[in-house]
C-alpha cells in the first residue's frame, strides 16, 4: 500500500476493484465501512456483487478480465470532463502525451461494450473518483491474477497519476496483500530475482555486496518462479525441492499438472503443520512450529513490521522453520560426506548458520536491507514500524511518494485491453472466477481444522446466477458438475445474483471439490502470475442426492 | 482552545469537546462506568458515571457532558456515591448471583463496580428476566441475556467498529432486550462472527463460546502477537493456560486494528493444538511414512540435496513464515544450494 491503513479515515472517495475486502481483509473492510458511515463515497467494481457492494455509492459489474478497458475508460472520461490534476501531471509525471494517444481511443461507448457497464455508470464513477478527492484505490488478486495482471496494475497507477491521487493523505494506490507475511517474504528476498530489499541478483554491485556478507560466490542467473519450478519438475530439469508451509497441490492452477510434477521429483521435502495434500507427495516431511510457537516478525500490507511472539513451546518434536534449515545448512557445509565429488569446496563456515535467536537474524537483515535499516526488535516492540526505515533514528514511512517516486517522476504507461487466455466458447460456455470466503483460508489446512468455521462453511458452493440456474433447472443447494479442459469438480450450487449471467465463482478451500483442477496455468508474461480469475468451464446439473446442509455465507440469502 | 475547569477542587485543563469523564480520567480521577467505552460513542445509558456540577440541577452523567469554561465538578460526594450504589443495587435485582461459576469473573466490569461500591446481592421478590441460555446457534458467540445490563456496547461495537448493525434494542421498559436483527439468530441478521460484541460486553452476557470453562481472565498468560491469516497485520493477545492456547483476546493497543478482529483472527486458532498436527519427522519408505529422528531426517536431506546443487534444486519459501525464516530460506538456497530458485506464493 502506498498509504497506511488508518489513512482510510481521510478518504473522500474509495474505489475497490478486484478485492473482496470485507471477506479477505476483514479488518480493512471494517475501516472502509466506517469511512462510508462517516460520509465517504465508495465505488465497487467487481464481476461479483460482493458483500461490500451492498453499501457502495456505485456498484459496477465488469465482465471478468476487462479491467484495463474499464480503467482506461474512466481516464478518458476524466480528461473529457477536465477533471485531471494538471499541476500534478506537469510537476510529478512523464509520458503523458504518448499515453493520451492510447487512452483517447477508450470512448465510453467502446468501454461499455467491452466491459458490459452502462455508460452512465462509467461517468458517475469517473466523476466521483476524480471530482471528490482525495481518492484511494484498493485492489487485490482480482486485478493481478490475470494474464494482463501487470498491465492492470499500470492502468490503476495511470488513473492515480492523472488525478494526483498519490503521495498525500486519503489518496493512494493500495494493493491488499493476501498472506500475513507475503509482503515480508518479498522484502527479505524469497524471490528468484531479488535479494533482500529488492536488490537485483543480476546487478553486479548487489551480488558483490551479498557475496561479501555471506562469503560465497553467488549465481548471477535469475531463478525460477513457483510456476516455473513446477514446469521444470515436469520437464525433469528440477530434481529436488524443499517446500515450507505451502500446499501447491491445492493452491496452484491445474492441480493434476502440479501433482504430476511433484511425483516426478527425485526428492521432495515438505515442512508443514499438517499432512497436507502436498506433504503426502513428499519423501521427507518435517513437523514445523506454528506462529504461536515462535519469535519473529511479519510485515503487513501497509509495510508495517510487527513482532510475532512465542506463546507456547513447540508441539511434540516440532521445530521452528529457520532452525531446521540452519541445521541442514550446518550439516551440509561442515561434512565432506555431503559434498558432491568434483564440485567446488564449500567456503562457508558452519558457524555462519549458528543464530541464537530470530532477533539476531533480523539484525543481519537490517544490515543488508536499506528499507529495514532502522529496524531493531526494541524499536518495533510496541507498534511496529512502516518501511522504508533507512536508519535507527528514522520514524518509518506511513505514506510513500510524498515528494517523488522511486524512479523520480511518475510514468504514465500506455496499456491496451487484451482478452483473457481462455474465453468461453460453445464447449465451455461459462467463465469461472475463483477466490476465497470469509470463514476459510487458502487450502484450509488451518481453518478446516477449526470446528466452528467448518460449521459455518462446511463445503464448496458454486455461485450461479438465478437466470442461468433457471435455464438449467438447478435449484439452490443442488449438485453441479463443473468441468474445464483440465479437469472436473462436483459441488453444490448457490443460486445468487452475486454473479452475473455466464459467470460462476468457486473457492479453493475444499480438497473434496478441488477447484484448481479446473484453472488455467497461463501466466502474465512479466509478473508470472497465473490467470486464476478467468478460465472457461462447462456447468451441468448433476443428479445426486441432495441433503440439507447448514451453510452460512456473508451476504447470503 | 483549552478549557479550564475544576474537578474535586483541583484545576484541570481539558480540550474543547472532551467530556467531563474524559477530562476527569485524564487528570487521574477515577469515575466508574459500565456503558462507556473509549472506542464507542457515548450514550449515557447506565448513569454510573454521575457527578455533581455547580449550577446544574440534579446529578449529571459525566460521559455525555461536554466540559465548559469555569465548570466546577465533584465526582465523589455522598450524594453521588449513594446514587451509584442505588444504580448497582437496581442492576443486581435482575442479575443472577452467579459470579462463582461465571466465565466473566475477573474480567467483569459490573463485578468490579459492585466490589468497589460494596453493594450486596439480595434476593429480589419482583420480576426477573429468564432468557434461554446459549440460545443462539452461532458457533463462536455465547449468549446469556440474563446477565445483560442493557448498556448497548454490543449494539455500538457492531455498528461502529464492525460496521454491521447486527444488534439492536427491542421493546420498552422492563421488556427492553438486545436482539439480533428483527429478533432472529445472529447469522440470519448478517453476523460475521467477528466477536466484537463479546469483546466489548462488560459482563457475561456475550462471551466467546469455544473457550468457556477453560480458564478465567486471571488464569491466563497473555502474549501479544500478530495474526497468522491475512495481510492486514492485526495484533491480539494469545491467552495461554498450562501450555495451551485457550483463546484470543483483543489488545486495544494494536497498531492496525485496535479491538477489531475477524472471525479467523479471533476464533481460528484451534488448529494449533489439533490432533492432526505433525509432531515427528517422517521419512517415506516403500510408499508409506515412517517416523524418524531429526538426525535421520536431516542427514538424509543433507545427503540428497548435496547431490542436487545448482539449478536442479528449488526452494518454495512461505508467506506464512516469518521474515527471519524467509531470509534464512533464501540465504540457504543462494549460498549452500548455489541457485536463485527460491520463491513463495506471492502470486497465489
Amino acid at each position: 500500500m502506498t498509504n497506511n491503513i488508518a489513512d482510510i479515515d481521510n478518504c473522500k472517495t474509495m474505489l475497490i476493484i478486484g478485492s473482496n475486502t470485507t471477506e479477505q481483509h476483514p479488518v480493512i473492510g471494517t475501516r472502509i465501512r466506517r469511512a462510508v458511515r462517516n460520509g465517504a463515497k465508495l465505488i465497487v467494481a467487481d464481476p461479483r456483487a460482493i458483500d461490500v457492494a451492498n453499501m457502495a455509492t456505485l456498484y459496477i459489474r465488469q465482465r471478468p478480465g476487462t479491467d484495463i478497458a474499464l480503467l482506461n475508460g474512466l481516464a478518458q472520461i476524466i480528461l473529457q470532463e477536465g477533471l485531471e490534476d494538471k499541476e500534478f501531471i506537469a510537476q510529478r509525471t512523464e509520458g503523458f502525451d504518448a499515453w493520451l494517444k492510447v487512452v483517447e481511443t477508450y470512448t465510453p461507448a467502446r468501454v461499455s461494450e467491452i466491459t458490459g457497464i452502462a455508460v452512465d455508470d462509467l461517468f458517475t464513477a469517473a466523476r466521483l473518483y476524480a471530482g471528490n478527492k482525495p481518492s484511494a484505490i484498493f485492489y487485490a488478486m482480482g486485478i493481478t491474477q490475470h494474464t494482463t495482471g501487470h498491465n492492470n496494475v499500470l492502468a490503476i497507477a495511470n488513473l492515480a497519476l492523472l488525478t494526483g491521487n498519490l503521495g498525500k493523505p486519503g489518496a493512494g494506490v493500495n494493493p491488499l496483500r493476501g498472506q500475513n507475511n507475503v509482503q515480508g517474504s518479498c522484502d527479505v528476498g524469497a524471490l528468484p530475482n531479488y535479494f533482500t530489499g529488492y536488490q537485483r541478483v543480476i546487478d553486479d554491485a548487489a551480488r558483490e555486496k551479498f557475496q561479501k556478507a555471506w562469503g560465497v560466490e553467488l549465481s548471477p542467473k535469475v531463478g525460477l518462479t513457483v510456476g516455473e519450478m513446477i514446469k521444470g519438475a515436469n520437464a525433469g530439469q528440477v530434481r529436488a525441492m524443499w517446500i515450507v508451509g505451502e500446499n501447491v497441490a491445492m493452491s496452484d492452477p491445474d492441480s493434476h499438472h502440479v501433482v504430476a510434477a511433484m511425483n516426478k521429483l527425485d526428492f521432495l521435502v515438505v515442512q508443514e503443520l499438517f499432512m497436507t495434500e502436498t506433504a503426502e507427495l513428499a519423501d521427507v516431511v518435517l513437523p514445523a512450529a506454528s506462529f504461536a510457537e515462535k519469535d519473529g516478525t511479519f510485515t503487513n500490507t501497509e509495510r508495517r513490521i510487527q513482532r510475532v511472539r512465542k506463546a507456547i513451546e513447540p508441539i511434540g518434536d516440532c521445530r521452528v522453520d529457520w532452525e531446521i534449515v540452519c541445521d541442514v545448512a550446518r550439516r551440509m557445509v561442515s561434512s565432506s560426506k555431503f559434498q558432491v565429488s568434483g564440485s567446488e569446496p564449500e567456503t562457508m563456515e558452519p558457524e555462519t548458520w549458528n543464530y541464537d535467536s530470530a532477533e539476531e537474524i533480523m539484525n543481519e537483515i537490517a544490515s543488508l536491507t536499506p528499507q529495514y535499516g532502522g529496524v531493531t526488535y526494541a524499536r518495533i516492540d510496541a507498534k511496529g514500524l512502516q518501511w522504508p526505515i533507512p536508519n535507527k533514528e528514522h520514524p518509518g514511512t506511513p505514506i510513500l511518494h510524498t515528494q517523488q517516486f522511486t524512479r523520480g517522476k511518475g510514468m504514465f504507461s500506455a496499456v491496451e485491453h487484451q482478452e483473457p487466455a481462455e474465453s468461453p466458447d460453445a464447449a465451455f460456455p461459462f467463465t469461472l472466477t475463483t477466490g476465497r470466503i470469509l470463514q476459510h483460508y487458502h487450502t484450509g489446512a488451518m481453518t478446516r481444522r477449526v470446528a466452528g468455521l467448518e460449521q459455518l462453511a462446511p463445503e464448496e458452493r458454486v455461485e450461479l446466477n438465478p437466470d442461468d440456474a433457471a435455464q438449467m433447472n438447478v435449484g439452490d443447494g443442488e449438485w453441479l458438475r463443473v468441468s474445464s479442459r483440465r479437469g472436473e469438480v462436483q459441488a453444490r450450487a448457490w443460486v445468487t445474483d452475486r454473479v452475473g449471467r455466464g459467470v460462476v465463482f468457486m473457492t479453493f478451500h475444499y480438497a473434496e471439490a478441488l477447484t484448481n483442477a479446473l484453472t488455467n496455468t497461463a501466466v502474465d508474461p512479466i509478473a508470472k502470475i497465473p490467470e486464476l480469475k478467468v478460465c472457461a468451464v462447462k456447468v451441468e446439473k448433476l443428479e445426486r442426492e441432495t441433503q440439507e446442509s447448514m451453510f452460512v455465507m456473508v451476504g447470503g440469502k | 482552545m483549552p478549557v479550564n475547569l475544576t474537578i474535586n477542587g483541583k484545576a484541570v485543563q481539558a480540550r474543547a469537546g472532551q467530556s467531563v469523564l474524559e477530562a476527569a480520567r485524564a487528570s487521574g480521577v477515577h469515575i466508574p462506568t459500565l456503558c462507556h467505552h473509549a472506542d464507542l460513542s457515548p450514550v449515557g445509558a447506565c448513569r454510573l458515571c454521575v457527578v455533581e456540577v455547580e449550577k446544574m440541577r440534579g446529578l449529571v452523567a459525566a460521559c455525555t457532558l461536554p466540559v465548559s469554561e469555569g465548570m466546577v465538578v465533584q465526582t465523589h460526594t455522598p450524594k453521588v456515591i449513594d446514587e451509584r450504589k442505588f444504580i448497582l443495587e437496581m442492576l443486581l435485582t435482575d442479575h443472577p448471583n452467579d459470579c462463582m461459576t461465571c466465565q466473566a469473573d475477573g474480567g467483569c466490569e459490573l463485578q468490579d463496580a459492585v466490589y468497589e461500591y460494596q453493594v450486596k446481592w439480595s434476593e429480589h421478590k419482583g420480576k426477573r428476566h429468564s432468557y434461554p441460555i446459549d440460545g443462539d446457534p452461532n458457533p463462536f458467540i455465547f449468549t446469556n441475556f440474563n446477565k445483560c445490563i442493557l448498556c448497548t456496547r454490543c449494539v455500538r461495537a457492531c455498528a461502529e467498529i464492525q460496521g454491521r448493525n447486527v444488534w439492536g434494542v427491542a421493546n420498552r421498559g422492563f421488556n427492553d432486550k438486545i436482539v439480533a436483527g428483527a429478533d432472529v439468530t445472529m447469522l440470519e441478521a448478517g453476523c460475521e462472527s467477528c466477536g466484537a460484541c463479546a469483546a466489548y460486553c462488560p459482563t457475561g452476557a456475550l462471551l466467546d463460546k469455544p473457550s468457556r470453562g477453560k480458564g478465567r481472565e486471571y488464569q491466563m498468560k497473555k502474549v501479544t502477537t500478530t495474526c497468522t491469516y491475512c495481510g492486514v497485520g492485526c495484533q491480539f493477545d494469545l491467552n495461554v493456560r498450562n501450555g495451551q492456547v485457550i483463546k484470543v483476546t483483543s489488545n486495544r493497543n494494536a497498531a492496525v486494528n485496535g479491538m477489531a478482529l475477524c472471525v479467523k483472527g479471533r476464533y481460528g486458532h484451534e488448529f494449533i493444538h489439533h490432533k492432526d498436527r505433525l509432531t515427528k519427522p517422517l521419512i517415506k519408505k516403500d510408499g508409506t511414512f515412517v517416523e524418524a529422528t531429526w538426525d535421520e531426517a536431516l542427514n538424509l536431506i543433507a545427503e540428497k540435496l548435496g547431490g542436487c546443487k545448482g539449478d536442479q534444486f528449488a526452494f518454495l519459501a512461505s508467506a506464512k513464515a516469518t521474515n527471519e525464516e524467509n531470509y534464512i530460506f533464501q540465504k540457504f538456497t543462494r549460498t549452500v544450494m548455489r541457485t536463485n530458485s527460491v520463491d513463495h506464493c506471492a502470486r497465489l
